[in-house]
């Protein structure tokens, strides 16, 4: 033991290469193990047939209308959650009442409830027999609520802290200087905020277009209508087109991925204009 | 006037999306009194399903916490080639589909799969079985150890640990004495997040599962079976057991607190 310190001492830097080693491989052992290797055997299986069944697959009219129907709620949940998102982050900053810390905790709700309860828990009050005589079950509007339910807490989240940290003396100097409250949110406020609301939705939009727990029960699944993409994909594994699902999931991932590359350009676009 | 409005559509929409649904739950599970619903919740089937559940994260979470914060290390404290890949190859699961996460490990795993075969012939049981539940339940909740512990990681710095190991500690001491006590309050919020993802893990669970009753049924695939069998108050009741691990999530999640951590 003690001549291991000698030794760690007398040449820290080597000791600490070999160590970095260790962590570095078991890192990217792990990953690999997890995470690539299975998502290796998805792409391999989507190409099994070649462009022309890939091409197949994703051209299906029942995997298009899927696709279709998740990319347009997807875009609407991102437009309801960076106007309310942006709203419940702004009361959860700038305003004061009773129960604020309450409606903090609840906006994690999300994150922390599993998505066959969040789904069942939508079915309860805007499902048949529900108390206030709503019922959404199995129309689009059914599987909007459930992507606005699991999406909330992304721009809230994102754009809390800056809010947080933005300076009041810009908007009290702006405002002595004479502008109007509408001014000064367009101008001072807005701009501001404008890359954690994209960064917030772009979350947001990937979660949503991959989403299958909270949809699967109050969507109905009714192909065509209320079918989203990954709800499609599920039904064809059930039905063993397995490499069909995997193409369809290939293309899936490449939009998320896409939404989440966005943020990565958002950030640097952002910290260029900080500079 | 403005002030009132904004707090109305804060509290109204949070109410109307999240907590009057949920309060309707729990109102339903116990809709014909606390009999019935805890009768629901101790079916063989129920019981089965809690358990497995508990045991699934009882594998994840540990597995995922000491990879989280090996690899947070390796990716704040060390240089080496593949950096950026690693970096945004931890951020995969949060961009996929459950159901792509199952489909990979069934292509990977199942018959027909790279390995599924060879398991086949030496009768390994993966897929409709425990290890591929585990495998899909780590795969989702993989990230949040390590975003959680890789920015207190970067603000700490690693003057501490160079002194520590200038003195003469070795890297093992000093984990344990400076960078652990350092990254704990981190830590414990990734464990939190990462316990309440795999409890709550449906998707991948149920393409790689089978989903059958008494032998791979999660608490949450056992909510959707209970569902799509016509019993209401079974698939209420086993929400109400999710929904209280939810709410205690929630508490912990307060409790650590890592953002107001950070800024003090």
């Amino acid at each position: 033991m003690s001549a291991q310190t000698a030794v760690a001492g007398a040449h820290p830097v080597a000791r600490r290469r070999r160590s970095g080693g260790l962590s570095v491989g078991v890192a990217t052992g792990y990953l690999s193990l997890i995470v690539l290797l299975p998502l290796a055997a998805l792409a391999w299986r989507s190409m099994e047939g070649g462009w022309s069944a890939f091409w197949d697959a994703i051209s299906d009219p029942q995997a298009v209308a899927a696709l279709k129907v998740t990319l347009l709620l997807s875009l609407a949940i991102v437009a309801v959650n960076a106007l309310v998102g942006t709203v419940i982050a702004w009361v959860l900053v700038r305003d004061a009442f009773p129960g604020k810390s309450l409606l903090n905790m609840v906006i994690d709700l999300p994150f922390a409830l599993p998505t066959i309860v969040a789904g069942l828990t939508l079915l309860a009050l805007y499902g048949p027999k529900g108390p206030i005589g709503v019922n959404v079950a199995y129309t689009k509007t059914a599987v909007l609520l459930a992507l606005l339910f699991v999406t909330l807490p992304f721009v809230v989240r994102t754009v809390q802290p800056v809010l947080l940290e933005l300076d009041r003396e810009m908007e009290e100097a702006a405002a002595s200087l004479g502008a109007g409250r509408a001014a000064i949110f367009r101008r001072i406020i807005f701009p501001n905020l404008f890359p954690a609301i994209l960064s917030g939705v772009a979350l947001a939009f990937a979660r949503a277009v991959g989403e299958f727990g909270a949809v699967v029960l109050i969507s109905g699944n009714i192909p065509f209508d209320t079918e989203i993409a990954s709800v499609y994909i599920f039904g064809q594994i059930e039905s063993d087109n397995v490499t069909s699902a995997a193409a369809v999931s290939v293309l899936l991932l490449a939009i998320s991925f896409a939404a989440l590359l966005g943020i990565g350009g958002i950030r640097r676009w952002a910290t260029r204009h900080d500079g | 006037m403005a002030r009132y409005a904004l707090r109305l559509v804060a509290i109204g929409y949070v109410s109307a999306l999240l907590l009057v649904p949920l309060g309707i739950v729990f109102r339903r599970a116990f809709a014909d009194g606390v009999g019935p619903a805890w009768d629901a919740v101790t079916t063989p089937a129920a019981l089965h399903a809690f358990w497995l559940t508990i045991l699934i994260a009882l594998i994840a979470v540990p597995a995922n916490t000491l990879f989280g914060v090996v690899c947070a290390l390796a990716i704040v404290r060390r240089r080496f080639r593949g950096h950026g890949l690693v970096n945004s190859a931890v951020d995969l699961p949060l961009a996929l589909s459950p159901v792509v996460v199952g489909l990979a490990l069934l292509l990977l795993y199942g018959r027909g799969g790279w390995f599924g075969s060879w398991l086949f012939d030496h009768d390994v049981r993966v897929i409709f079985a425990l290890p591929s539940m585990v495998l899909a339940t780590i795969f989702v909740s993989l990230p949040f150890v390590v975003r959680e512990v890789v920015p207190v990681l970067r603000e700490i710095g690693d003057e501490q640990e160079q002194a520590a190991s200038t003195l003469g500690a070795s890297s093992w001491q000093t984990f344990w004495r400076i960078t652990l006590p350092a990254i704990r309050w981190g830590v414990a919020y990734g464990i939190v997040l990462t316990t309440a993802r795999a409890l709550g893990e449906f998707g991948a669970v149920s393409v790689v599962s089978g989903r059958i009753a008494g032998r791979t049924e999660t608490m949450t695939t056992h909510v959707g079976e209970r569902f799509e069998a016509f019993d209401l108050v079974g698939a209420y009741a086993a929400s109400v057991v999710l929904a209280l691990a939810a709410m205690a999530t929630l508490l912990l999640m307060t409790m650590f607190q890592p953002r107001e951590e950070r800024t003090r």
